[in-house]
């Protein structure tokens, strides 16, 4: 699903990398939390995996394509198959629930009649059945998460990249987002998802990867926020 | 693509921008009505050029006896003033029948030369009586002092020139006449008005791309947050630009039709009727509303190609997609 080869990724005017010679292999269905302090790569490594950067040293596979590559007019094509969920939502305050799910089916040119099953068919996966009608803004943090997975989620994606989605939730709210990521990996998506979140990544037990100061410091199954052992 | 979806960002995006889109489309309108105005000039131009030249003769004048009588004063009065009048050119007399017979075959030989036809001096006056016999000056005039002439008429009027060089200043030519210069002078006046219109419309372009290209930078700034999505969910670039592209189309477009309407207006107004230059100069053949409408495609045309133009170039600058 994912492969780095020694992937090292510098940017301009900076003289640290930003990742540094990272190697790993994240395999279809699996679940993995990418973890480190601010500045440690994480969003970099996100990054290249959407292709909204290329890697300066080393190769990014991203379901089964070498990105460097992959033309420019390809990446449309190929982030269709990833599904992305933030920290801050990122939904169109002037549209409803229904129209943010839609947007996502709308802009890649999918048949109307597929986008009216779709939808509904997503936001009752979500927990949001019946809300179809409101304003982001009338929902609650949690809720508008929700709204965001479900537009991230609508195209089926292979791979579901979701960069601290509980960063600006309280812990209880954040447990009902875990479980619904959990049930769309269980659909045999593969979910990434960057977090700070020590008390959800103990909880789940799950594949954990840990970068520091761009180096992959720890790639550990069925692993804890903190060394532990 | 879903058309309806298109459409309703655009109608969005344009509403956002009103003042801005206002501006472009004054500014789109007037440069193509100034651009549409000097493809017209040019029309009538060519078509007063056609007219005219088709009926200009070069005429060849022959000196008379009070040609002569003019030039020998002359010559008696201020020595030094030949070649300052035309009496001077005759001071070897009227012209002899010689001379006619020998101007004659040598315009005829011309490949130039499409007919020659001689006037003489009765037929002149004839005609002058003709054209002029209400007024004062013409009940003084006798036979006599018109000149004999032969009319030419050339094959390619443009090139005149050849004539007057070649018989201008020969013995028993008074002079050598085409209408051309007077028509040139016209001519070379409606063609700086023509460049003038050009400058100016280049100068609105300038700015009603500018207008575009500012335009396009707020709308796509205003959009940032749909265009990000697009961009994650796997839209394509095309897909992303199409809307702003549009937006300037249609703005451009409804420019153009502005524009269209004006070259409407001013050929029924100025030409037509209101000011009615055709009726009120006979002599003039107008353009008509044929050379309007061949017109009006080509200024639709680039009203719509012109600013999508300038906004794709835009967006490679102010969108990442």
């Amino acid at each position: 699903m994912i492969r780095f080869d020694s992937v090292s990724k510098s940017y301009p005017k900076q003289n640290r990398p930003a990742l540094r010679d990272v190697s790993l292999d994240i395999a279809k269905g699996e679940f993995v939390f990418l973890v480190g302090s601010s500045g440690s790569g994480k969003s970099t490594f996100l990054r290249l995996v959407l292709r909204e950067e290329r890697a300066s040293h080393g190769q990014v596979h991203v379901l089964g394509k070498d990105l460097a590559k992959l033309s420019n007019w390809k990446v449309p094509h190929m982030r269709r198959q990833l599904g992305t969920v933030f920290q801050d939502f990122r939904l169109l305050p002037n549209k409803t629930v229904a129209e943010n799910v839609a947007f996502a089916q709308e802009v890649i040119g999918k048949p109307r009649g597929e986008i009216r099953k779709a939808v509904p068919q997503v936001l009752e996966l979500v927990g949001l059945g019946g809300k179809e009608g409101r304003m982001p803004g009338e929902l609650s943090g949690g809720e508008q998460q929700r709204v965001a997975i479900a537009r991230a989620f609508v195209n089926r994606p292979a791979l579901l990249i979701a960069d601290e989605p509980t960063g600006n939730l309280d812990p209880q709210t954040s447990v009902g987002i875990m479980k619904l990521l959990d049930r769309i990996n269980r659909t045999g998506t593969t979910v990434i998802m960057a977090t700070h979140d020590q008390q959800i990544v103990d909880q789940m037990r799950k594949r954990v990867i840990e970068l520091e100061q761009g180096r992959l410091v720890r790639d550990q199954s069925r692993g804890v926020y903190g060394y532990q052992h | 693509m879903r058309a309806q979806f298109v459409m309703s960002e655009i109608g969005v995006g344009l509403r956002r921008n009103l003042t801005m889109t206002f501006a472009v489309i004054i500014s789109v309108a007037l440069s193509l009505a100034l651009f549409g105005g000097s493809l017209l000039m040019r029309d009538q131009v060519s078509a007063m050029k056609g007219y005219w030249y088709d009926k200009v003769n070069v005429s060849i004048y022959l000196c008379n006896e009070a040609d002569a009588k003019d030039s020998a004063d002359a010559k008696g009065g201020q020595a030094g003033a030949a070649g300052g009048g035309g009496g001077a050119v005759c001071s070897k007399g009227a012209v002899t029948a010689e001379q006619k017979k020998s101007i004659e075959t040598d315009l005829k030989a011309m490949d130039l030369v499409d007919s020659v036809h001689y006037e003489s001096s009765d037929e002149a006056y004839k005609h002058y009586k003709e054209r002029f016999g209400h007024t004062a000056l013409a009940s003084v005039i006798t036979p006599d002092q018109m000149p004999d002439s032969f009319r030419v008429k050339l094959k390619q009027p443009e090139k005149y020139k050849v004539i007057t060089s070649s018989f201008a200043g020969r013995d028993g030519v008074q002079s050598v006449e085409d209408q051309h210069n007077q028509l040139d002078n016209l001519f070379g006046m409606l063609s700086a008005l023509n460049w003038a219109a050009l400058g100016i419309m280049l100068i609105m372009l300038v700015v009603a791309l500018l207008l575009i290209v500012n335009t396009v930078r707020v709308s796509a700034f205003s959009r940032r947050r749909e265009t990000g999505i697009m961009r994650l969910v796997g839209a394509s670039s095309f897909y992303i630009q199409v809307p702003f592209i549009m937006e300037a189309a249609f703005a451009g477009l409804i420019g153009a039709v502005v524009a269209c309407g004006m070259l409407g207006v001013g050929q029924y107004f100025v030409i037509d009727h209101g000011v009615a230059l055709r009726a009120k100069m006979e002599l003039i053949n107008f353009i008509g509303w044929d050379s309007v409408l061949t017109k009006l495609p080509l200024v639709l045309a680039i009203g719509v190609l012109m600013p999508s133009l300038a906004a794709f170039i835009a967006l490679r600058k102010y969108l990442k997609v």
